[in-house]
């Protein structure tokens, strides 16, 4: 049979349109962000000022890279609830090294780093060699690093006052003081750096093949002669390593570790990996997308903000935005 | 005599497949009409067009005279064509009659359900097709031909006039075949139409009043089955008179060991089973559905742990409880079903080629050298004549044999010693075919030892140099390459007989 036969013009027509397919949702979740911009922007005057724009920024990096692990963990058809309360628990564990113990920060911030990846590594391990659903697995880890976190603590905050330093990992400016009309924080940088860290790792390495090859059929991959359980493990690792990050820049950014915050964060995270347009049930996304998506909820709390909506309705706004936005993307496969 | 159903000129196009070359289908009153042809032929996709399930692209199709154009299998249903699919598609906890009455459940005044009346209209059902049957039962907890009737009566429930049967026998055995086919004389018999799709010769000549055979998508011609030899229908079907295989086999029993095991036990389908493979051997594995070869694949290649037994590989014992250690021994196994356990479809060709040996395409760091998998893929795709459009094509949208080589093609780049083809040619159409068997013994040649499952008889005694025949867990005996079709049934059904006259004998004793 010839029916495959396909002439070389057809060819390069076809992987150019697939491109533009491919990268159609992340076209309209961007296009979408610069409505919103501009939207608001003409609503009032004080939204486009390089000031907001860098509070934006900052407001997003936290749940930017929240939402970079999500995405990790999502893509492999799995989820994360944990990732909210492990990033409390990991800036608790800086707390605890930095001002109860008075380390050091090249001692105090790799052990934070290093909680989250193990945290990680336990959320894999449950996954992958108990085979408890992630869903499950995750819910109860949440409530884990939610107690140990209040138990640590005892309730309290630990503050970060002897520590120099520590609260110009969020809010210093390496940038601005290289080039001062630019005063973008450590913070946004970070996340960026995280961004791009996370990119490349799933489109150029092994474990971001194995990634997407988890997400759309895992059986195939294990039967293809792979230890999936091994590299599951890793990915959850890995996001859990994402979170400490975030703990750090939390942390760092309101100077103290708070043990009663951090619930409620991962479903924002979540929230702004479906809107980047990556599938809960696996297998697809890109951390533009995510980025995307984050900036997108940043963007509409604080024009909504900025037009003196009350917080109460900027809630409102952002649910209605993640339906749509996943609506949107229904339409576009054309499955309704 | 009425006519049901008149398709003409039909054309349906797949991306990268003209999948349906103006194809014709009359079905007539209380006729059964079966639908021939290879893989690939075009049935499926002729048949869902009727049933609705895909839009065509260009002809008519009538049916009890009103031209059609049905948007779902809902308007089908309801314009009176039922459709019982190879894959029964029962819901396993709901009760037989909740099953047949789904989305259609007789409600009280108050809008309650009514299970009463509900078991009663699945009963008067049965009772009408002769059949009994424990409406209440839960479907999941019957046999396949119990679920079988299940859809026909659910089928019947909509009042269809027309019936389409895919593969119906496929996995009944001869009692329930026969009851089958009382059934579709009783249908026939209140005029309905039945289309009757199967690869069985033997039934259809026992079965159907007319036959249309369809090729590669075109429409072949359509015969009184009465004055039609099966000689006729296959060639209708193949295109060309079957020729023999004349092909030497080669002498192998002096060969190496390549691989050999001892006493796998794994639950009822894997029993004690021995056997040894020599490097640049095909040995083919035959049974009917059920006997346990899946099975004995998959517990040498760790993807289901073993109970006990010994794999020795080149001599050396190994001990294989993940695929990962089968991979690193050398063995490499391609599913029987592809698409599940064979291939990540929303991936491309080149990754699919290359995901059992990615390690060799990173860097210590893991960083993908993707211009030396581009470069791997496309060799394979030129050596194995994989067709497709490039190497970063989704795999998703290739043909069943250019999919099948995709996954030989991963194998070959693992460089596995040993390999086990599970039903290499399901869903391969009859050019690649051919294609494959090639493959299969220029590896052999090369001195790679392998393994072919397979349910079809041909297929295995054109390939194997060696016949294990397997029934119901156990290895009943090996056959040498020329040895007959009757030969391998005797050995596939050996426990059975066995056990039936333990049965009969049982039975005697009590009475």
């Amino acid at each position: 049979m010839n029916d495959t036969t396909i002439n070389s013009s057809q060819l390069g027509a076809n992987s150019l349109v697939e491109r533009a397919k491919r990268n159609q949702h992340r076209f309209w979740a961007f296009s979408g962000l610069i409505f919103l911009v501009i939207g608001f922007s003409l609503a009032s005057p004080n939204f486009f000022q390089t000031s907001n724009i860098i509070s934006i920024l900052q407001a997003t990096s936290v749940n930017g890279v929240l939402a970079i692990a999500a995405t990790l963990v999502i893509i492999t058809a799995g989820i994360d609830l944990s990732v909210g309360t492990l990033m409390t628990f990991c800036a608790v564990v800086a707390g605890v090294l930095l001002t109860n113990l008075g380390l050091p920060m090249y001692i105090g911030i790799p052990g934070a780093l290093l909680s989250g990846f193990l945290a990680g590594a336990l959320s894999g391990f449950f996954v992958a060699k108990l085979n408890i659903p992630p869903f499950i697995a995750t819910l109860g880890m949440m409530l884990v690093y939610k107690g140990l976190s209040l138990a640590i603590c005892g309730g309290r905050p630990i503050y970060f006052n002897d520590t120099e330093g520590f609260v110009d990992i969020s809010t210093g400016s390496i940038i601005g003081h290289i080039i001062p009309a630019f005063p973008i924080p450590n913070g946004v940088l970070i996340l960026f750096l995280v961004a791009i860290f996370a990119s490349f790792i799933l489109t150029r390495t092994i474990l971001g093949r194995f990634i997407f090859a988890l997400g759309s059929n895992e059986e195939a991959l294990r039967l293809s002669g792979v230890n999936t359980d091994r590299w599951k493990i890793v990915v959850y690792s890995l996001a859990g390593g994402i979170c400490a990050i975030a703990g750090i820049l939390l942390a760092s950014r309101i100077n103290s570790a708070q043990p009663a915050i951090g619930q409620g964060y991962e479903l924002d995270a979540i929230a702004a990996v479906v809107i980047g347009g990556t599938s809960l049930s696996g297998g697809k996304g890109t951390m533009l997308g995510t980025i995307i998506g984050a900036l997108i909820i940043s963007v509409v709390a604080n024009g909504l903000r900025i037009l003196s909506v009350p917080q109460e309705w900027q809630i409102v706004v952002t649910g209605s935005i993640i339906i749509l936005a996943v609506y949107a993307d229904q339409l576009r496969r054309g499955k309704t | 005599m009425n006519i049901l159903v008149d398709m003409s000129g039909i054309e349906k196009h797949f991306p990268g497949v003209h999948a349906l070359k103006s194809v014709q289908f009359e079905l007539r009153e209380g006729e059964v009409h079966a639908l021939m042809g290879e893989n690939g032929a075009g049935k499926s996709t002729l048949m869902k067009i009727l049933s609705g399930v895909y839009t065509r692209d260009g002809g008519s199709v009538q049916v009890m005279g009103q031209d059609v154009d049905f948007a779902g299998p809902r308007e089908a249903q309801d314009a009176g064509v039922g459709i019982i699919h190879q894959e029964l598609s029962l819901m396993n906890d709901l009760t037989v009659a909740q099953n047949i009455f789904i989305g259609r459940e007789p409600r009280n005044f108050l809008g309650i359900l009514d299970e009463v009346l509900l078991n009663k209209n699945a009963k008067d059902i049965f009772e009408k097709m002769n059949v009994g049957m424990d409406v209440g039962a839960e479907v999941g907890t019957m046999t396949i031909a119990k679920q079988q009737m299940v859809e026909i009566a659910k089928a019947l429930s909509y009042n269809s006039k027309i019936l389409i049967m895919d593969e119906p026998t496929a996995a009944l055995n001869d009692t329930e075949i026969q009851e089958l086919f009382r059934i579709i004389d009783q249908l026939k018999a209140d005029g309905v139409g039945i289309v009757y799709i199967s690869h069985k010769m033997d039934e259809i000549k026992q079965i159907s009043d007319r036959v249309t055979v369809m090729r590669d998508g075109e429409f072949v011609g359509v015969r009184d089955s009465k004055d039609t030899s099966i000689e006729d229908i296959i060639s209708m079907m193949v295109g060309r008179d079957l020729e023999l295989e004349t092909e030497q086999k080669p002498d192998t029993s002096d060969n190496m060991t390549a691989l050999e095991v001892k006493n796998l036990n794994r639950g009822k389908f894997v029993k004690n089973v021995s056997f040894s493979l020599k490097k640049g051997e095909i040995l083919g594995f035959a049974g009917l559905m059920g006997a346990g070869r899946t099975e004995v694949a998959r517990v040498i290649f760790g993807a289901d742990r073993l109970e006990s037994g010994e794999i020795f590989i080149d001599g050396e014992q190994k001990f294989i409880d993940t695929p990962s250690k089968a991979v690193e021994a050398g063995i490499g196994y391609l599913s029987e079903d592809r698409k599940h356990f064979g291939l990540v479809l929303g991936m491309d060709v080149r990754t699919n080629i290359s995901l059992a040996s990615i390690a060799r395409f990173g860097s210590s760091l893991g960083i993908l050298n993707e211009a030396k998998i581009s470069k791997t893929a496309t060799d394979f795709i030129s050596k194995l004549d994989i067709r497709t459009p490039s190497e970063k094509q989704e795999v998703k949208l290739l043909s069943g044999g250019n999919q099948q080589k995709v996954v030989i093609a991963k194998w070959l780049l693992r460089d596995c010693d040993i390999l086990i083809f599970d039903e290499p040619t399901r869903g391969v159409d009859v050019g690649a075919k051919s294609e494959i068997y090639k493959i299969l013994r220029d590896l052999a040649a090369s001195g790679k030892a392998i393994i072919v499952i397979s349910s079809e008889l041909p297929e295995i005694l054109r390939l194997s140099h060696r016949i294990a025949v397997m029934c119901e867990g156990n290895l009943t005996g090996f056959l040498p390459a020329n040895s007959s079709q009757e030969e391998i049934m005797r050995l596939a059904t050996a426990t059975m007989q066995s056990s039936n006259n333990k049965n009969n004998q049982i039975s005697e004793m009590s009475s």
